[in-house]
C-alpha cells in the first residue's frame, strides 16, 4: 500500500481516536495537576429557625477574583498524586522508617485509601480473569457436545448472566445473600451458625464479589471459546482419536493449543474489564470492605457537597497507568508475534 | 330566568376566582424546582405545581441525587433550575459558589405569609426560606418496653441498659438499630453523638479538624457499644433499611428521622399494629450531658442567581404558595412544619422535643461537607472492629486534611 493511501485509509479513525481518546486523557492529565484556589474565609452572623450563630463562610467576591485570574485553579504539580489519598509518599516513608515488622507494614499500608482500593482491584482482576476463562471454557466444551436440538436454548441460558446489567445482577444477589434471603438463610442453616453474615465479614465479602465477577464474566469467555470450537481442525482430532488419545488428552493437546490465541484476546479484554470493577461494589454496598480504583473516582466526584476534580483526575491517570502495566506482557507478546510473521 | 342568569354570573365569578387562586397571582414566568426526594418535600412541590397555567410553567425534578446536580445546574446562565430546595448542609456549596440570590426584596413584596423565624439570614441577608424542621430522634415500641418492664430511656446509657434487659428476657436478640451504612449515614451518626457530647468539629477560626480528642473517642466508644445489640449486618443499614426492619418487628428502639414518622405509624401501612405501639421522643442525651445527641436540620428553598428577575419573582411566589400555612394545616403529620399557626400533632413530638431540649443545628461551615465525607469513609474500619478508635480518628483527620487542602480551605 502506498503511504498516501494508507494515510487516507487510517485518517478518519486516527482523527476519532484523537478526539475521543487522546484529548480527554490529556485534559484529565492537565486537571490532575491543579487544585482549587485558596478560599478567602470570613466569619459572619447567620440565623436559622434554631437561633443565630457566628458561622464561617467563603467570601465569594474575593474567591471569584482569584478564580477569574486563573480559571484552571492553583498549580499543584504532582502534589495531588503524592498526597495521602493517592500514592501517600510521606505516609509510606513514615511507615518504612518506623514499624514493628512486616505485618505492621502491610496493615498500615492497607489502611491508606489508594492502596486499599488497589489491593482489592488487583486481587479481583487476577482471580476473576482466570476463573472466568476456566469456567467459560468448560461451559463451551460442554455445550459443544450437546445434541443440535438443545444447543440454541442452552446457549441462550448460559449467556444470561452476561446480559444482566451488573448493577441489577449484583443487587439481586445482594438481596439473596441477606440474612433474610434464600442463600443467606441456607448458609446459616448449613453452617449451623445463626449469626453468619456474608456482608459483615471482609473475607466473605471479597469471596462473594469474586464469585459474582466470575459468574458475570464467564459467559463472555464461553461465547468466544464456543465460536473458536467451531473452527477445530476435525482431521487432527480424528487422527488423535485413532492414536488412542482420551477425551482429556484431546482437549489438552489439540483443543487448548488451537484456542490459545483466542484465550490471549479474551484475557486482554477481561483484564481491562475487571481492572475497572465498579458496579458490584455499589450493588453489594461493600465499600466498607472492598473498594476499587473506579469506586474512588466515583466517590471523589460524588462527595457530600464538594467535588474533588483534581483528586478524581489523579486517580484516573493512575488507573490508566495501571491498565498499561497490566497489558504490557500481552502487548509485548503480540508485537513479537507480529514481527515474527512479518519476517 | 333572571335568577339563573345571576347564578350563572356568580358561578362564573367563583370559577374565575378559583382559577386566579390556582394561578397564585403570578402573571408570567418559568418555575423549575430541584429538590431532594422525600414525602414532605413532595407535598410542597405538588402545591407549588398548582400555580401552573396562564403563561406560568412549573416543573420539578425530585431526586436524591440533587446534591450532585445543583452546583453544575445553577452555575450555567441561565440556570437550569430557578428553585433549589436545600437543607443546612446542601445550601453551603450554593453559598460557596455564589449561586443563589438574596431574597429580602421578594420577602418584602410577596412574603406576607412567612414568619420571621423561617428566614435564613446570612450576614444580615435572607438567603433561604425554611419550611420544615427535622432531626433524628427516638422511635420506641411501647409494647416491647412494657413487656420488659422498662421505662422509656432518655439517654444512650439507658438505651443500652434497656437493650440488655430486652435481650436477657428473650424478647429480642437484637433490639437496636442505627444507620451505620458507611458514607453519609455513618458520618451523620457520628455528628449526632459528637454534638451530644458537646464536641467542636474544628479548631476555632480555622479549617483545621479537631475531632481527635477525648470527646471523639467517647463518641466512637458509644457508637460501638450500640452495635453490640444490633444484628451482625448493622454496617449495611441506612434509614430506609431501618424502617423495613422496624416495620418487620425486629427492632425495639432506634434513632430515626423525624421526616419519616408517617411511614412508620401509617395505619394503612404494612404494620399498623407496630405503628400503634410506637412512641416518639426526643433524641437521647449521652455521657451525662443535657443536649440531645442529634443535629437539627431545616429544609427550605433558595432562588437561583442566574435567572431573570421575572422568573425569580414567579418562582418565589410559587414556592411561598407551596408553603402557605394552609398546606401545613392540611397535612399535619406530613412534617414538622415551621409555618405560621401550625399546631403540631403528636407525630412532631420527637423533632420538637429534640429542638426544645437544646439540640445543636448541623453546622453550615463551608468545609463541614468534606469532614462529613471523611468520617463516612474512614470510620468503617473501626465500626467493624478492625481498627482502634484512636487510629480511626487519626485517619479521618488525615483524609479530611488531604481533601480540604485540595479544596483550598487549608494551605
Amino acid at each position: 500500500m502506498r503511504h498516501r493511501d494508507f494515510f487516507v485509509f487510517v485518517f478518519p479513525s486516527a482523527l476519532l481516536m484523537l478526539l475521543f481518546i487522546a484529548l480527554p486523557i490529556g485534559s484529565v492529565l492537565v486537571q490532575s495537576l491543579f487544585v482549587e484556589h485558596d478560599r478567602v474565609l470570613e466569619v459572619v452572623k447567620s440565623c436559622t429557625p434554631f437561633g443565630c450563630t457566628e458561622e464561617t463562610r467563603v467570601n465569594v467576591a474575593a474567591t471569584a477574583a482569584l478564580k477569574s485570574e486563573a480559571p484552571l485553579g492553583k498549580f499543584n504539580g504532582l502534589g495531588t498524586y503524592l498526597n495521602r489519598a493517592h500514592l501517600a509518599t510521606a505516609e509510606l516513608a513514615e511507615i518504612f522508617a518506623d514499624n514493628d515488622g512486616l505485618g505492621d507494614i502491610v496493615s498500615r499500608i492497607y489502611n491508606l485509601p489508594f492502596y486499599k482500593a488497589l489491593s482489592f482491584t488487583l486481587v479481583y482482576t487476577f482471580t476473576v480473569t482466570p476463573l472466568a476463562i476456566f469456567f467459560g471454557f468448560l461451559v463451551a466444551l460442554g455445550v459443544n457436545t450437546l445434541p443440535r436440538l438443545f444447543k440454541g436454548p442452552v446457549i441462550f441460558l448460559s449467556l444470561l448472566p452476561y446480559v444482566v446489567t451488573p448493577l441489577i445482577g449484583s443487587l439481586i444477589l445482594y438481596w439473596m445473600i441477606n440474612t433474610d434471603g434464600i442463600i443467606g438463610t441456607a448458609l446459616q442453616y448449613l453452617s449451623g451458625n445463626p449469626d453468619l453474615s456474608l456482608k459483615a465479614s471482609p473475607v466473605l465479602t471479597w469471596l462473594m464479589l469474586i464469585i459474582y465477577g466470575s459468574w458475570h464474566m464467564a459467559p463472555f469467555c464461553f461465547v468466544v471459546f464456543y465460536a473458536g470450537l467451531q473452527t477445530l481442525p476435525q482431521d487432527t482430532l480424528e487422527s488423535a482419536m485413532i492414536d488412542g488419545a482420551s477425551r482429556f488428552e484431546r482437549v489438552r493437546y489439540v483443543v487448548v493449543p488451537h484456542l490459545k490465541p483466542l484465550a490471549t484476546f479474551v484475557g486482554l479484554i477481561l483484564l481491562m474489564d475487571n481492572f475497572r470493577v465498579f458496579e458490584p461494589i455499589v450493588g453489594f454496598s461493600s465499600s466498607a470492605h472492598a473498594t476499587s480504583l473506579s469506586y474512588s473516582i466515583f466517590s471523589d466526584l460524588n462527595g457530600q457537597v464538594d467535588q474533588l476534580f483534581g483528586s478524581a483526575a489523579a486517580t484516573s491517570v493512575l488507573t490508566t497507568i495501571g491498565v498499561i502495566i497490566l497489558l504490557m506482557p500481552v502487548l509485548v507478546r503480540t508485537w513479537r508475534d507480529f514481527n515474527r510473521k512479518a519476517r | 330566568m333572571k335568577f339563573s342568569k345571576t347564578s350563572a354570573t356568580a358561578l362564573a365569578l367563583i370559577l374565575a376566582a378559583s382559577s386566579a387562586y390556582a394561578g397564585c397571582g403570578i402573571s408570567a414566568g418559568n418555575v423549575r424546582i430541584l429538590a431532594n426526594d422525600f414525602d414532605a418535600l413532595g407535598i410542597v412541590v405538588d402545591e407549588a405545581k398548582t400555580c401552573a397555567g396562564d403563561g406560568v410553567a412549573v416543573e420539578a425534578n425530585m431526586t436524591t441525587e440533587h446534591k450532585s446536580l445543583q452546583v453544575p445546574a445553577l452555575s450555567v446562565n441561565p440556570a437550569q433550575y430557578s428553585v433549589a430546595v436545600v437543607a443546612n448542609n446542601s445550601i453551603v456549596p450554593l453559598l460557596n459558589e455564589d449561586l443563589i440570590r438574596p431574597l429580602d426584596d421578594l420577602v418584602a413584596q410577596y412574603g406576607a405569609t412567612l414568619q420571621d423565624s423561617q428566614l435564613i439570614r446570612i450576614d444580615g441577608k435572607v438567603m433561604a426560606i425554611a419550611f420544615m424542621g427535622n432531626a433524628q430522634h427516638l422511635f420506641m415500641r411501647s409494647d416491647v418496653l412494657a413487656e420488659a418492664g422498662l421505662e422509656q430511656p432518655t439517654s444512650y446509657e439507658e438505651v443500652l441498659a434497656a437493650a440488655q434487659v430486652i435481650r436477657d428476657k428473650g424478647i429480642m436478640e437484637y433490639p437496636l438499630a442505627a444507620a451505620d451504612l458507611p458514607g453519609w449515614n455513618l458520618a451523620a451518626e457520628f455528628v449526632n453523638m459528637y454534638l451530644g457530647m458537646g464536641g467542636e468539629f474544628f479548631a476555632p477560626g480555622s479549617a483545621e479538624p479537631a475531632i481527635n480528642n477525648e470527646t471523639g473517642l467517647k463518641t466512637l466508644e458509644m457508637m460501638k457499644a450500640m452495635t453490640g445489640f444490633m444484628s451482625p449486618e448493622y454496617m449495611s443499614y441506612d434509614a430506609d433499611e431501618m424502617k423495613a426492619l422496624y416495620l418487620a418487628g425486629q427492632v425495639a428502639i432506634m434513632n430515626q428521622w423525624g421526616s419519616m414518622v408517617n411511614a412508620h405509624i401509617d395505619p394503612n401501612g404494612p404494620a399498623p399494629q407496630i405503628g400503634e405501639a410506637t412512641v416518639l421522643a426526643a433524641a437521647p442525651t449521652v455521657g451525662g450531658g443535657s443536649t440531645p445527641a442529634a443535629a437539627l436540620w431545616w429544609d427550605g428553598f433558595t432562588i437561583a442567581k442566574n435567572i431573570s428577575d421575572e422568573d425569580a419573582a414567579a418562582s418565589f411566589q410559587a414556592m411561598v404558595h407551596g408553603i402557605r400555612p394552609e398546606v401545613a394545616q392540611a397535612n399535619p403529620t406530613g412534617a414538622t412544619w415551621l409555618m405560621k399557626d401550625f399546631t403540631a400533632p403528636a407525630s412532631a413530638n420527637g423533632v420538637l422535643g429534640t429542638a426544645a431540649a437544646g439540640a445543636k443545628a448541623y453546622p453550615m461551615t463551608p468545609y463541614m461537607g468534606l469532614l462529613h465525607t471523611a468520617l463516612g469513609d474512614e470510620l468503617a474500619d473501626f465500626m467493624q472492629g478492625t481498627e482502634d478508635a484512636g487510629q480511626a480518628l487519626t485517619d479521618v483527620e488525615a483524609a479530611y486534611r488531604a481533601a480540604a487542602t485540595e479544596a483550598g480551605f487549608i494551605n
